[in-house]
Parts: C-alpha cells; structure tokens; sequence
C-alpha cells in the first residue's frame, strides 16, 4: 500500500560523517557489488566499457567545495573539499511512496525501511520525479526502479556473522564514516552521534522527514601562535645571498621583473 | 525535465480529446448516426491515442492494470480510474446517440467525468514539490483551460472558444512569468541541499561519476532552453493569437481547420516547454538546474 504508516516500529538508518569521509568511493561500488548479486533485479551497466558508460547505482559519492567567509583580517579563507555521499534517506514522509500508482513503493512499518516490490513497478518513474534526493534510479536494462533496501538482505541475514550484519556500504567504509542503527532508540549509537555532533537533515523545507543524517565538517583548526615573541621578531630570511641573490637581483632588474 | 515525447503527446491530445468529450456530454453538439460516429471517434482517438502515447514511457507497460488500485494516495492512480470510468461512460452516451437518443443525464456525468480526467493528470505535476515550476494552482488550471477551450474549437462554438483560448494565453502568461522565479523563492538550492550552507558558500565540484545517468537524463535538460524565450512567442501565436483572429473572420471550413492545427501546434510547443523549463531540484547537486 501507497499510504505510509503514522509510525514506525523502528527507524533504521544511516549517519554519514561529511568530517570523515575521504571520499573514496568504496561504498558505492561495495553497494553495487552486493546489491548486483542478491535482492532483487541486478543494476545493469549500459556501454560499460564504450565512450558513454552509464548504469545504475543507489548510492554515489558527489564533491563539494565551500568556501567560508573571509577571516577577521580580511584574508580569504581556505576554500574546504566536502566528499557527500548520497543514498535513499528512508524518509519518514517519503513522497515518493504516495506517488505509486501500482504499491509497488512502500515504507515498512516495523522498521521504516522504504523498499521497491519490483514485480509490482510498472516503471512509470513518478516516484524519480517526486524525490527531491535523486535516490531512486530507473534501470535501463530491467525497466524497474531501484533504490537502496539498506541492504535489508544482510541485517537480518542470520547466514553472515553477525559482524556483517549491517548494510555494505557501512561494512565497508574504511573511514568509519558511515552509521547504521535504530533513531527510534534514543541510546542507539546513531542518535547518539546525532545529538553529539548536531546531524542534520537535507533540504529540510522538503518536509521528507528524512531519516538519515548528515554530521557536518567540524570546524577547522587553526594554527596557533606558539610564540608570544613571534610577532616582534625579524623574519631570518629576508634577502638572499650569494648566487640566488644575484639571480633575485639580475632578474627583478630586467624589463617585466618583479620588484 | 526531459521533455519526453509520448508525455508530451499524451498531456495534449488526451487534453484534446476530454475537452471534446467534455461539449459532446454537455449536448453543446447533438450528432445523430454516422456524424456521432465521426464526433465521437475523432474524440476517442486522442483520448485513447494520448493513454495509450504515455504507456510508451513505462517500463512494464503489461503491468499497468495494477495501477488502477492506489487512488487513495496516487494522482496518476485517481487519472487512470478516470479516464476508464469517462471513456466508459462516454461510450454508453455514443452509443445512444448512435441511435438518435441523446441521454441527458449520462452525457452530464461523463462531461463531469472529462474534466476530473483532466484535472487529475494535472496534479500528477502539480503535486510535486520536487518542481517548483508545477507546485502551484496555474498548472490544474492550464491544463483545464487548454482542454475546454481546444474542446470549444474542436466543436466549433465560436465565441466560447475565443474567449476560453484569450482565458487561457493570459493564463499561460501569467504561468510562464511567474514559474520563472519560482525555484528561488522556493527555499531550496545547493546550502539546503547539502546542508553545507552554514560554513558558507557551496559549489559543486566533482561530479560522482565522468559520464551521465538517469537522474541527469531525465531531470537535467538544458539543451533547447536557450530558445525558451523564441519558443513561447511560437506558442502563443500558434496557440491562441493565430486561432482566435481565424475564429473572427467570416466562418469558413478551410480557417476553422488551419485555427484546429494551427492550435494542436501551439499546445504541442507549450506543452514542450512545460516539461524542459521545469527544474527538479535534484539538479542543485549536481550544480545544475
């Protein structure tokens, strides 16, 4: 059924550290990996090794560069590199399930995990149109959306050890930047990181409700003045002598030199 | 939004073909025998020719029985069980009038039955809150418009079509200019998206992938809109100046079927403009719009 349940039983979900990630990519090809070989149709690849490769993956690592406001002194302040990776949210008030016509899209009441019944899409793509995240993918080869199950076919697989029991995504990130757990437990240690680090919801005005969350980049650190003597200090290394001075000389006096 | 042919087709013609459906209910026309043959299967044919266009672009087109179970929350479920209980109904009013009876209360329900089909495909679009562009009232009302006032001209009742068809090209004017502005005021751009708005301004740098993909292909249509300005002139002259000065002059066969084209054509390119100047806001992270 198309309508979402008022509440879920539990609320399983990602954290993704934006402070951590490095940007590897290794959650979207473990997540491709395993979600090629097990629930579900495959995600296809069309022309993977031609000029125009192109296929389907329910997670993808985009970069972003911000730059903050200029420093106190009026200099420009280091621009960041931000490695943000993207996967369904499981939002809580998922547009894209109320859009089905078939029910093929539906959100699970006992853990909130919103998943496809492929054998019900019709792939009209509705449910593509009304994420605002870009989570769900039609695939080209199956004519089916696809979308994360927050690899539902591994945290309660009883045949892996329990370690493995969490999506692969998270399994695999060597940077620990990815979180697995309940947000409907207040102890659980994806609410704990939530409170602690002030995880955040994207494009809130949305009103998705969004499950997952995102911990922004801690501030940077700044370079502290361990020398209260510093400032008053003649720098060691004004002019250069010997061969470099001479060459410092001779080329700052040639037509276009600098001074 | 990738301004996909058999959505383009579909929205216009099925469009087309409830508005006539719409004044045939109505009794505006009462054909009788081989001309309600004729009124009724032009009709029919870009109703059922516009349903059946938009079933090119499904994946699973065998599948699309189940799409008629979802009404409660599903705009394109509501419309498929419109547009079945119209065309229904309107079949059992042809039928009648096959036969020399016209029957009133049945032609009224399936007239009412036309423009709840075209009011629910509207808010297949309106609904989504993913394109700011469609969020808002002018697009039921477009889609409306369009379909009574090209239904008027179809029928020929001269003077409710020209005033519909000046009804409508104001109303699109006011949708086009005021759609423009609208993904900015709707609150939503790269800082929200990432989140990342807080440390200051956010650019997107590297894209996830060298090539493109679905969400690109379909949400991301930039080509074409450079002409967006051009375009919307060729419309409102095809669309509703042409038609409505042609409705004007003395009536003659030959103008009412150029106004008939001449109008088609202008649906055709408004229609293509509503799709490629839409921006889904899945475009911000890719720095697109």
């Amino acid at each position: 059924m198309t309508q979402l349940p008022t509440s879920t039983n539990k609320k399983l979900g990602l954290v993704i550290d934006l402070d951590t990630c490095v940007g590897c990519h290794a959650c979207v090809i473990s997540c491709k990996g395993w979600n090629t070989e097990n629930y579900g149709a495959p995600l296809s690849d069309q022309d993977p090794y031609g000029a125009n490769p192109t296929g389907t993956f329910l997670n993808r690592v985009h970069s972003y560069e911000v730059q903050p406001p200029n420093l106190k002194d009026g200099s420009q302040a280091a621009a960041q590199l931000i490695h943000f990776p993207k996967s369904c949210l499981h939002c809580d008030d998922a547009p894209c399930v109320t859009v089905c016509p078939t029910g093929a899209s539906y959100k699970r009441t006992e853990d909130g995990i919103v998943l496809v019944n492929e054998q019900d899409c019709i792939g009209c793509g509705l449910c593509a149109w009304a994420c605002p995240y870009g989570a769900r993918e039609l695939d080209a080869y199956e004519g089916v959306m696809k979308k994360c199950t927050l690899c539902v076919d591994r945290i309660y697989n009883e045949n892996l050890p329990e370690e493995d029991r969490e999506p692969a995504c998270v399994r695999t990130c060597p940077a620990g930047a990815r979180h697995f757990g309940d947000f409907a437990d207040p102890d659980s240690n994806v609410s704990i990181l939530t409170k602690e680090r002030g995880g955040m919801d994207l494009m809130p005005e949305q009103d998705t409700k969004p499950v997952n969350k995102y911990l922004p980049p801690r501030p940077k650190d700044e370079a502290p003045e361990f020398d209260v003597l510093a400032p008053y200090l003649e720098p060691i290394a004004q002019d250069a002598k010997g061969f470099v001075g001479w060459l410092d000389k001779a080329l700052s006096a040639m037509p276009g030199g600098s001074k | 939004m990738h301004p996909a042919p058999s959505v383009i087709i579909f929205t216009t013609f099925s469009g087309l073909g409830f508005g006539l459906l719409f004044w045939l209910g109505l009794g505006a026309l009462q054909p009788t025998g081989w001309s309600a043959f004729i009124w009724f299967g032009i009709a029919y044919a870009m109703a059922v020719g516009g349903l059946l266009a938009s079933t090119f672009h499904l994946g699973h087109p065998e599948r699309a029985i189940k799409a008629f179970s979802q009404w409660q929350t599903s705009w394109l479920s509501r419309e498929g069980i419109c547009a079945v209980a119209t065309l229904v109904i309107m079949g059992l009013y042809a039928l009648g009038a096959l036969f020399g009876t016209h029957i009133g209360p049945l032609g009224f329900l399936g007239a009412i039955g036309s423009l709840a089909t075209v009011f629910t495909t509207s808010m297949i679009y309106a609904q989504l809150k993913t394109v700011p562009r469609w969020k808002h009232w002018t697009t039921p009302a477009m889609f409306l418009a369009l379909s009574i006032g090209g239904g008027a001209l179809f029928t020929g009742l001269i003077y409710t079509a020209i005033i519909l068809l000046i009804v409508a090209g104001v109303m699109q004017y006011f949708a086009w200019t005021t759609g423009d502005t609208r993904l900015a005021e709707s609150g939503t751009d790269l800082k929200t998206a990432t989140g990342l708005g807080s440390i200051g301004e956010v650019r997107a740098f590297e894209p996830p992938h060298t090539g493109t993909n679905y969400l690109m292909k379909e949400f991301i249509h930039v080509v074409g809109r450079k002409h967006a300005e051009k375009l919307r002139m060729i419309a409102m002259g095809l669309g509703f100046v042409l038609p409505v000065i042609l409705l004007l002059l003395p009536f003659n066969h030959v103008f009412a079927a150029i106004a008939v084209l001449s109008h088609i054509a202008g649906v055709l390119t408004l229609r293509w403009l509503f799709f490629a100047q839409a921006e889904h806001v899945v475009g911000l992270y890719y720095g697109k719009r």
